[in-house]
């Protein structure tokens, strides 16, 4: 109401993004896409009044300059990312997070422009930590990484919606993806934090436990990793490195970082043997070193492979700080999840997830 | 009435114009007949031409020398001050 008062009493000073104008007979949902603002699904149209309640989210002033969208480089203020949000159907209380997921994003060692850029099918995943996702109600349970919920919905949305009408990243032109993924619609969800036992990823990358912060990787989603039989962390994760050893092709070594989502009954099996993630992340990424001779380019006339000039070393599958496990999903279901990253990591410090704090 | 919706983009394309509402009548008006170049495109407009003028409208002829070029300012503004509506047409 507040919004809507404003809206009519300022006469549309209030904000500073151009009007477009449309009549009677004028469809405003059609606007969005003959304008090319969505990004395939509809979006909500940005009236003043729901972009004003936008801004109602965030402390900060709608003029601040947040960052140069790529790949064009296109200032973006806080009000342009109020714009966006409202496309993509976010509630007010989501911007906090968005907003740190864009920070992130503009982090020089996410790489945006390369991710939106790619012949590969990489996007930004999000991944929430602490009390801000259970304050916005984000799903990090059943269906953790599918449809249904808002804000899983909506803030992964409203980030790919940035880079596409902002940063001027759209598809078949600088979004040079091959065949694209799913994903770049929306991957974002929150981590189940509900074992005290557990080390979030947050507090794993550096802050304290607590604090809300929000995790960019550049990846896609979902491929499944099934195994109901194993009981012992040790063969877990022997079985679980048989299916991460396949990510981009079974043969490239050392040019893509995963994460691994661990769903409850997985993680209940290191849990009652006294695995932290620590144990986890460690036991995964030894399960993946493989000696050379096995993955040779060339044998069996395929040519992906590592130089005959490794076939006497053992060769690991990623980087040492490759791997990242995140807790999620329904309590049924001996299986978990792999997200594959971007295969453009041959310099481990080139690319790097990247973390931020929320600031509410 | 008219409403508005906020650009989502970094404003860098031009904001086309609202399209101006169709006149009720043409009683009055000066009708423009643009040529865009292209082979007996004055066939066809001398006889939209002589229909106007028969129904008692004034009409103003213009055009471009070739289709394969777009018009320039100059000349869409020339249209835009002289006429009130106009018909653009082509021929093969």
């Amino acid at each position: 109401m507040a919004e809507r008062l404003e809206a009519k009493h300022r006469g549309g000073t209030a904000l500073a993004a151009r009007k477009v104008e449309y009549g009677d007979n004028d469809d405003p949902e059609e606007i969005c896409f003959q304008r090319d603002w969505t990004d395939g699904l509809p979006v909500t149209p940005p009236t003043d009044v729901r972009v004003l309640r936008m801004l109602s989210g965030t402390k900060r002033r709608p003029d601040e300059t947040i960052g140069k969208i790529p790949p064009y480089l296109a200032d973006c203020t806080i009000e342009k990312v109020a714009i966006n949000a409202v496309l993509a159907g976010c509630r007010p209380e989501y911007m906090p997070v968005l907003l740190a997921a864009l920070e992130a994003a503009l982090e020089p060692v996410f790489t945006w422009h390369g991710v939106l850029a790619t012949t590969y099918f990489s996007s930004p995943i999000i991944i929430v930590n602490g009390p801000v996702a259970k304050r916005i109600e984000m799903n990090s349970g059943i269906n953790a990484l599918g449809q249904g919920n808002r804000a899983n919905a909506t803030i992964g949305r409203a980030l790919n919606l940035i880079v596409q009408n902002v940063g001027g990243g759209r598809p078949g032109e600088a979004d040079r993806a091959t065949l694209g993924a799913p994903s770049k619609y929306t991957l974002c969800f929150a981590e189940d934090e509900s074992d005290p036992e557990w080390e979030p990823l947050s507090v794993s990358r550096g802050f304290p436990r607590g604090a809300s912060t929000v995790t960019l990787f550049q990846g896609h989603g979902v491929e499944a990793v099934v195994d109901q039989k194993s009981r012992t962390p040790e063969g877990l994760s022997r079985s679980i490195g048989s299916s991460l050893v396949k990510i981009g092709h079974t043969r490239l070594t050392q040019s893509a970082r995963a994460v691994f989502v661990l769903s409850p009954e997985h993680y209940a099996i290191y849990r009652e043997a006294g695995w932290d993630r620590k144990r986890i992340e460690r036991a995964l990424y030894e399960a993946t070193i493989r000696p050379g001779r096995e993955i040779l380019a060339g044998a069996d006339g395929i040519g992906e492979g590592v130089p005959a000039s490794r076939a006497d070393e053992m060769v690991p599958k990623f980087h040492e700080d490759g791997l990242m496990v995140v807790r999620a999903g329904g309590k049924a279901g001996l299986f978990s999840a792999i997200l594959p990253g971007w295969l453009a990591g041959r310099n481990r410090l080139e690319l790097q997830p990247v973390t931020k704090q929320i600031r509410e | 009435m008219t409403t508005w919706l906020r650009d989502p983009t970094a404003e860098t394309s031009s904001l086309k114009r609202a399209r101006r509402a169709p006149p009720a009548s043409l009683a009055g008006l000066t009708v423009g007949l643009f040529d865009i170049g292209k082979t007996r495109s004055d066939e066809f407009f001398n006889q939209v031409e002589k229909r106007f003028v028969e129904r008692g409208l004034k009409v103003k002829r213009y055009g471009k020398p070739t289709n394969s070029k777009v018009a320039t300012p100059e000349n869409v503004q020339k249209v835009a001050d002289e006429a009130d509506v106009v018909v653009i047409g082509l021929s093969d």
